[in-house]
C-alpha cells in the first residue's frame, strides 16, 4: 500500500536534514505504529507524505498503491486515498464544518470521476458517522474546529476520516491532548475503520494509544531514520525503559 | 476664504457644463448647495480627505466612457418579490418600472415633484447633506444636491410588504448621471430598500435618510460590475431615538468607487450598522469613507468593511467614530480588513476615534493579510483543490461583513454573486 524508500528530506529554508533515509512499507489491512523521541522526524514524515510545503525531498521515494506520491499536489494525494489526521487540526473561521465536509467529500469524488453526493444522502451519512463519535448537530454547524476542545478537534479529524474512507490513514499524535475517555472514543472510531483494504500509520510518543489501537508492527524512529522494527511488544519496552536503551543498542 | 487657483479652475470647469434645475420647492436648496460647493471647491489631491483616492475622474467636466457589461448572469435580486423602480443612465423609466403604488409608502419622482408641495421632502432635501458637510467638506454631495436631475422621494408611513428596489441600468457608454433620493421613515414604520446596478459611466448619487423615532430601515446595495465605471455616492442618515439603520454594500469591479456614509445618531438608544464587502481585480479602486457621529445616549454603531484585492487593486478605508460630549453609554465598533491575494495589491486605511464622553465603549481594528497557508493546506489535504480552497477561505474572510445582512434570502443572493465572481477568476 504505502511504500517509502530511502527518503531524505531537508527544510526548504535552511540547510537542515530532517529525514535521513526512511524505509517503511505499510501493507493493506495492517496497522503500523511509529514511536520515537521528540525531534526524531515523525511529524515531518507525515507532513511530507501529505504534501505540506516547506520541505525538500533530496533523495528517495514514496508511493501509494504504486503511484508516486511526491509528484502530486496535496489534494491529488487525498483523492488517491491518503489521509493525515493532524496533530494540530486547523481552525477555519467562517467555514462551517458541514460545508467543509461536503466540499471535501465531493471534491474527492469528483477527482475520482464519481458522482457528487446529494445533499440528502450526504446529511444522512454525516449524521450516522457523527453519532458514533458523539459529535452533535451543534458541532457540525460551527466553523471548522473553532472553539472546539482538544478532544472535539480530534474526534472531528476521525469524522473526516470516516467520511472520506481513505485507503491509507496517517494519524499524527492523535492522542496528544486527550484524556483517557476521549482517547478511547477516538480509538474506537479508528478501530471501526480497520479493514483489510486499508492501511494505518499511527505516530505516537506513548504506548497508551496502542493499548486501544493494537498495531501489527511497531517502528522506532530516531534522528531521521527507522532504527528498530518489531511487534507490539516493542511498544511495551519503550513504555517501561524509555528510548535510551533502544537508542544505545542501535548506536 | 478664496479658493486656491487650481481648485477654483477645476470647480468652474465642472460647473460650466451643468445647469441648475429651475423652479419648485427644491430650488432654494439647490442654490444653497451650489453656494456651498463654490465656497469649498471640488476636492484636490492634497486634501487630507482625498489622500488615498484621486478625485480627477470625478472632477473632470466630462465623464470618461465606460463599456457596458454584457449580462452574463441573471439580474441580481431578480427573483425577489419587490417593487422595482428603474433608472436608465440616470433617468427614471416608468415603463420599465412597477406601479409605485404600495401600501404604507408614498413614492414621488423628484423630477415631477417640483410643483407638488411635499413639505416632508423639502424639510430633508439638502438639509441632511448640509449637516454632513461639517466637520469635513463633501463637495460631490453639494454638487449632487444642486444639480441632481432625477431621483425618488420615498416616505414610509407603515411597513410595506415588499422591498423597494432601485434598479440602475447602464446603456450609454458615455452617460453621466446625478441622482438624489430622499427617504423618510415615520415612527414605528419599517422598510427595506435595495439598490443595484452601475447606473452610468459616471455616477454621482446622494441619498438623504431621515429615520423618525422607532423607525427601521434596511438597505442593501450591489454596485454594478461594469469594469470601467466610476461612482461617488453619499448616504446621509439621521437617526431618531430607538430607530434602526442597517446597510450593506457589495462592490465588484468598477474602476473607481467612493462610497461615503455619514451617520448621525441624534436620538437615544438608536442602532446603526454599516457594512460592506468588496472584491477588486486589476484596475480597481474602492474607497469606503464613513463618518459616524454619536450625539445621544445609549446608541450603538458598527462598521464592518472587508475587501478582497488582487492584481494591483487598491482598497481604501477612512472610518471615523465621533462621540460628542454627553453621548454616554455609546457602544461603537469599527473593523476594516483586507485580504491581499498578491503582492501588487494594496489597502490604505485610516481608522479614527474622537471621543468627548467618558462612559463609552469604542473599539476599532484594521488588518491586511494574505490567505492563511496553514488553513489552505488543511483544506487541500482533505482533497479540496487549491482554487476551491482559496475561494472558500476568501468567502470565509468576507463572511463577517456579509453576515451583517439579516435577511437570509438577500444574504444568500450576495454570497452567490461573490462565489460566481471568484469562480470567474479561477485560473
Amino acid at each position: 500500500m504505502l511504500e517509502i524508500k530511502n527518503l531524505h528530506v531537508k527544510l526548504e529554508e535552511e540547510n537542515k536534514q530532517i529525514l535521513k533515509g526512511v524505509n517503511l512499507t505499510v501493507e493493506a489491512g495492517k496497522v503500523h505504529a511509529i514511536m520515537g523521541p521528540n525531534g526524531s522526524g515523525k511529524s515531518t514524515l507525515s507532513y511530507v507524505l501529505a504534501g505540506r510545503g516547506g520541505y525538500e525531498v533530496t533523495d528517495g521515494s514514496a508511493t501509494l498503491g504504486g503511484e508516486d506520491l511526491l509528484a502530486l499536489e496535496p489534494e491529488e494525494r487525498a483523492a488517491l486515498g491518503l489521509f493525515l489526521a493532524f496533530q494540530y487540526p486547523v481552525e477555519i473561521p467562517g467555514v462551517g464544518n458541514m460545508t467543509f465536509l461536503r466540499t471535501a467529500v465531493n471534491a474527492q469524488r469528483k477527482a475520482r470521476g464519481e458522482a457528487e453526493l446529494s445533499a440528502a444522502d450526504f446529511l444522512k451519512l454525516v449524521r450516522e458517522k457523527a453519532k458514533s463519535l458523539q459529535i452533535d448537530a451543534e458541532m457540525l454547524k460551527r466553523p471548522v474546529n473553532v472553539g472546539f476542545s482538544g478532544g472535539e478537534k480530534k474526534r472531528n479529524e476521525i469524522l473526516q476520516m470516516a467520511m472520506l474512507e481513505p485507503k491509507m490513514c496517517i494519524l499524527d499524535e492523535t492522542d496528544s491532548g486527550l484524556d483517557v475517555d476521549a482517547m478511547k472514543l477516538v480509538a474506537d472510531g479508528v478501530n471501526a475503520l480497520r479493514d483489510k483494504g486499508r492501511g494505518f500509520l499511527v505516530i505516537t510518543h506513548y504506548q497508551r494509544l496502542l493499548d486501544h489501537i493494537r498495531p501489527d508492527v511497531v517502528h522506532i524512529m530516531a534522528d531521521g531514520r527507522i532504527v528498530k522494527t518489531g511487534g507490539p511488544e516493542l511498544a511495551l519496552v519503550v513504555e517501561q525503559n524509555g528510548y535510551a536503551d533502544i537508542l544505545a543498542e542501535v548506536a | 476664504m478664496a479658493l486656491p487657483q487650481p481648485k477654483l479652475a477645476a470647480t468652474e470647469a465642472r460647473l460650466a457644463g451643468l445647469s441648475l434645475p429651475q423652479g419648485g420647492w427644491a430650488e432654494p436648496a439647490r442654490r444653497d448647495a451650489l453656494a456651498r460647493l463654490q465656497a469649498m471647491g471640488l476636492p484636490a489631491r492634497r486634501d487630507e480627505y482625498w489622500r488615498f483616492t484621486r478625485p480627477d475622474a470625478l472632477n473632470a467636466p466630462d465623464a470618461a466612457e465606460a463599456a457596458v457589461l454584457e449580462a452574463d448572469e441573471a439580474p441580481i435580486f431578480g427573483t425577489l418579490d419587490r417593487l422595482c423602480l428603474v433608472f436608465v443612465d440616470g433617468v427614471f423609466d416608468a415603463e420599465a418600472s412597477d406601479d409605485p403604488a404600495l401600501d404604507g409608502v408614498q413614492i414621488d419622482r423628484l423630477a415631477n415633484a417640483r410643483d407638488t408641495d411635499l413639505h416632508w421632502a423639502r424639510d430633508i432635501y439638502g438639509v441632511l447633506e448640509q449637516r454632513g458637510q461639517t466637520p469635513v467638506a463633501r463637495p460631490f454631495a453639494a454638487l449632487n444636491t444642486a444639480f441632481a436631475t432625477d431621483g425618488m422621494l420615498i416616505r414610509v408611513t407603515r411597513t410595506p410588504v415588499r422591498p423597494i428596489h432601485l434598479v440602475y441600468l447602464h446603456r450609454d457608454r458615455g452617460s453621466d448621471a446625478i441622482l438624489h433620493h430622499v427617504v423618510r421613515v415615520e415612527a414605528g414604520a419599517s422598510a427595506t430598500i435595495i439598490e443595484s446596478g452601475p447606473a452610468a459611466a459616471r455616477f454621482n448619487k446622494c441619498v438623504e435618510i431621515d429615520l423618525a423615532d422607532t423607525a427601521k430601515l434596511h438597505h442593501i446595495r450591489a454596485q454594478g460590475r461594469d469594469h470601467e465605471r466610476s461612482a461617488v455616492t453619499h448616504m446621509f442618515t439621521r437617526l431618531g431615538s430607538e430607530s434602526v439603520f442597517k446597510s450593506f454594500t457589495l462592490t465588484m469591479n468598477g474602476r473607481l468607487t467612493r462610497n461615503e456614509m455619514v451617520v448621525e445618531l441624534t436620538g437615544d438608544d438608536a442602532i446603526a450598522h454599516v457594512a460592506g464587502a468588496c472584491v477588486g481585480d486589476g484596475d480597481f479602486l474602492h474607497d469606503d469613507t464613513v463618518f459616524v457621529t454619536h450625539d445621544a445616549v445609549g446608541c450603538e454603531s458598527r462598521q464592518v468593511f472587508k475587501k478582497v484585492l488582487r492584481n494591483g487593486a487598491t482598497g481604501v478605508f477612512q472610518g471615523k467614530i465621533l462621540v460628542k460630549a454627553g453621548a454616554q453609554k455609546t457602544d461603537g465598533y469599527q473593523i476594516s480588513q483586507s485580504l491581499l491575494l498578491d503582492d501588487d495589491s494594496q489597502f490604505l486605511a485610516k481608522p479614527e476615534l474622537e471621543i468627548y464622553a467618558d462612559d463609552v465603549a469604542c473599539s476599532h481594528g484594521s488588518t491586511s493579510g494574505a490567505i492563511d497557508e496553514t488553513a489552505l493546506f488543511y483544506l487541500r489535504a482533505r482533497g479540496v483543490t487549491r482554487a476551491e480552497a482559496t475561494d472558500l477561505l476568501t468567502l470565509a474572510f468576507l463572511a463577517e461583513a456579509v453576515d451583517e445582512i439579516e435577511d437570509e434570502t438577500l444574504r444568500s443572493e450576495i454570497v452567490s454573486r461573490l462565489d460566481a465572481w471568484l469562480v470567474r477568476r479561477r485560473s
